[in-house]
């Protein structure tokens, strides 16, 4: 069992503060949602807690078992066990993606001789054309064979904490349905701890959540059960912002 | 004897930012490379097809080599597609010599070939040679040219190239740029009837002292033309690029299509690297483009691969490897891209060891 602990955080983007105290916390298998309208910092989150350059921390942790994580690279943290699905998968021209999972498996530790055959059964799991992988990454992919390949890399790297940042964006229904499954399923099989950062509901329609927040000007004004989101659904966030 | 020749300043627009004051054209006594050649007997033919696609004389060099140059001649026969590979090796192998190649494909209508030709001497050869390229691609032709500079530190190249594409014909136009001291490649491309496609995509690679120097044109003269360029370049040590491109598009070709892209990366503090693209539009109803960049590894894809969990050191490695990876994935699939690939990494390792 590990956990995700993110402690009175604050941080600050172009000495604009965006984050302005956020506690949470998450157990392996188990689904946060985080739900809020634009601008609400639920980008800023996912960098956050990833380490991408641009975003300064002003207070607060976030640990992961115990383990600092704001004081590690960001690659330490994704070795560490935390997974970040990006809202725009960068391209990277060039660099095909069957060469990032050696090498972050590499990274890891872990054996690459059974890797091509445990990509083609991750990709038919999600639909998901396996000849993509010997591709550059993201380059000419469609917004859903995007998503899908990020998904395929979280299926790959077995993490255990993947941050979802709006998964949902820029994808047809299907796309969705199969990320989402695939997603859900590895709470189950890896005991995957999600936090599922999104604008809406639809998502969480595969994606089982145990636990809502409701993040609205960098603050968590609402944690309950499954029955927010159908709340958020009927009423929009007008009540909570 | 012919006496020396003038030799162009830096104060003409299309020799700024080079090399050219430091040449000494006296220092080299006229001389020859060995040529070594596959696949090229079926098409080879002995009349000299020089001036097929010439447009003019441009400049001292091309003169140079129209009164010296040794010159191989093809002619793919019309409906014919050549299997495999044409390969012309040039090994530039004496100290102190100018050498002038020349190269004219004539490929008739619906005919396909793909040549790749190879400039090559070690680091002790302290040479000069002045290419011509010339191609002509008749209705519906294919062709595809890959030139590869992978000559010594201390050879210099002053290259152009001249191509002319007819109706429906596709042009492909290659140049993978490792090697030299100074090497210049003048590329110009010429659509002379609708439907003329021409592709030009380029990989350089300067480190220590060496400098790259490209000059591009992509010359739309026919409606419904379409042209494309992709140059992408790295600069390391303290070495030098330049690219200057131009796409002009003439009065009576509406309905065109021109891109242009040039990529820059600068791996070192010392190098430097110059872009400058050029549009001229005569006419309206036309779709063009151009970019450029200069600038170290792009943070955003460094970040993506380090949150896989990747250390910063292989991230790095593997983006400035991708930029390259990117231009030889283009190329044309018959081409055998392994041992450029295995040179550029082994380029980069140098790179990387000498910071």
């Amino acid at each position: 069992m590990s956990t995700l602990k993110i402690t009175g955080l604050t941080a600050e983007v172009a000495d604009k503060e965006i984050l302005k105290g956020i506690d949470l916390e998450v157990n392996s298998g188990e689904v946060h949602a985080i739900m809020g309208p634009n601008g609400a910092g639920k980008s800023t989150l996912s960098a956050v807690i990833m380490g991408k350059p641009g975003y300064t921390v002003t207070g607060g942790s976030v640990t992961l078992d115990g383990v600092d994580m704001l004081a590690l690279p960001t690659w330490k943290r994704a070795a560490a066990g935390l997974h970040l699905v990006m809202q725009y998968p960068t391209e990277v021209p060039g660099v095909h993606v069957d060469q990032v999972l050696a090498e972050a498996l590499t990274a890891r530790g872990r054996d690459t001789k059974d890797m091509a055959a445990r990509i083609a059964v991750e990709a038919s799991r999600i639909n998901f054309d396996a000849s993509l992988v010997s591709r550059a990454m993201n380059v000419d992919l469609s917004g859903g064979e995007k998503k899908r390949n990020e998904t395929l890399q979280l299926g790959m790297l077995e993490p255990k904490f993947a941050i979802l940042d709006e998964l949902d964006s820029g994808l047809d229904i299907d796309a969705l349905r199969d990320c989402a499954r695939r997603v859900e399923a590895a709470t189950h099989e890896n005991n995957l701890g999600v936090l599922a950062i999104t604008h809406y509901v639809r998502l969480l329609e595969e994606l089982k959540p145990d636990v809502v927040h409701i993040l609205a000007a960098g603050r968590i004004v609402k944690t309950g059960g499954p029955e927010l989101a159908d709340i958020l659904e009927r009423d929009g966030y007008a009540a909570f912002v | 004897m012919n006496t020396t020749p003038t030799l162009p300043s830096t104060e003409e627009e299309i020799w700024r930012y080079s090399r050219i004051s430091e040449l000494d054209l006296s220092a080299f006594a006229p001389g020859t490379a060995r040529t070594e050649t596959v696949g090229l007997d079926a098409v080879r033919v002995k009349e000299s097809l020089a001036g097929i696609a010439m447009n003019g004389t441009p400049d001292v060099f091309a003169e140079l080599n129209a009164d010296n140059a040794e010159t191989i001649s093809l002619r793919i026969p019309k409906g014919v597609a050549i299997d495999g590979v044409i390969e012309i090796i040039h090994h530039i192998e004496s100290d102190g010599v100018v050498v002038y190649p020349r190269l004219v494909i004539d490929a008739e209508p619906e005919s396909q070939v793909t040549v790749v030709e190879r400039f090559v001497s070690n680091d002790n050869v302290k040479s000069l040679v002045v290419p011509v390229l010339e191609i002509r691609s008749a209705a519906s032709a294919n062709v595809n040219y890959v030139g590869v500079n992978q000559l010594g530190l201390r050879t210099w190249m002053i290259a152009h190239q001249q191509t002319v594409g007819h109706r429906d014909s596709n042009t492909r136009l290659n140049t993978i740029a490792l090697g030299g001291d100074y090497a210049r490649v003048r590329a110009e491309v010429r659509l002379v009837e609708s439907g003329a496609n021409a592709q030009q995509l380029a990989l350089y690679f300067a480190s220590g002292t060496q400098m790259h120097d490209f000059r591009t044109l992509q010359r739309h003269e026919a409606p419904r033309t379409y042209s494309d360029l992709l140059f992408k370049g790295a600069v390391g040590g303290s070495a030098r690029s330049v690219y200057t491109g131009l796409i002009r598009i003439e009065k009576n070709a509406g309905k065109s299509e021109a891109f242009q892209t040039n990529r820059n990366l600068t791996l070192g503090a010392g190098a430097w690297a110059e872009s400058v693209p050029n549009l001229e539009i005569e006419t309206n109803e036309v779709k063009c483009s151009h970019a450029s960049t200069v600038g170290s590894i792009d943070q955003e894809q460094r970040f993506y691969l380090e949150s896989r969990g990747i250390s910063p050191e292989v991230a790095e490695r593997l983006v400035v490897f991708g930029f390259f990876k990117d231009v030889l994935d283009r190329l044309p699939s018959n081409v055998d891209t392994s041992s450029l690939e295995a040179e550029i990494a082994e380029k980069l390792r140098r790179e990387e060891a000498a910071q």
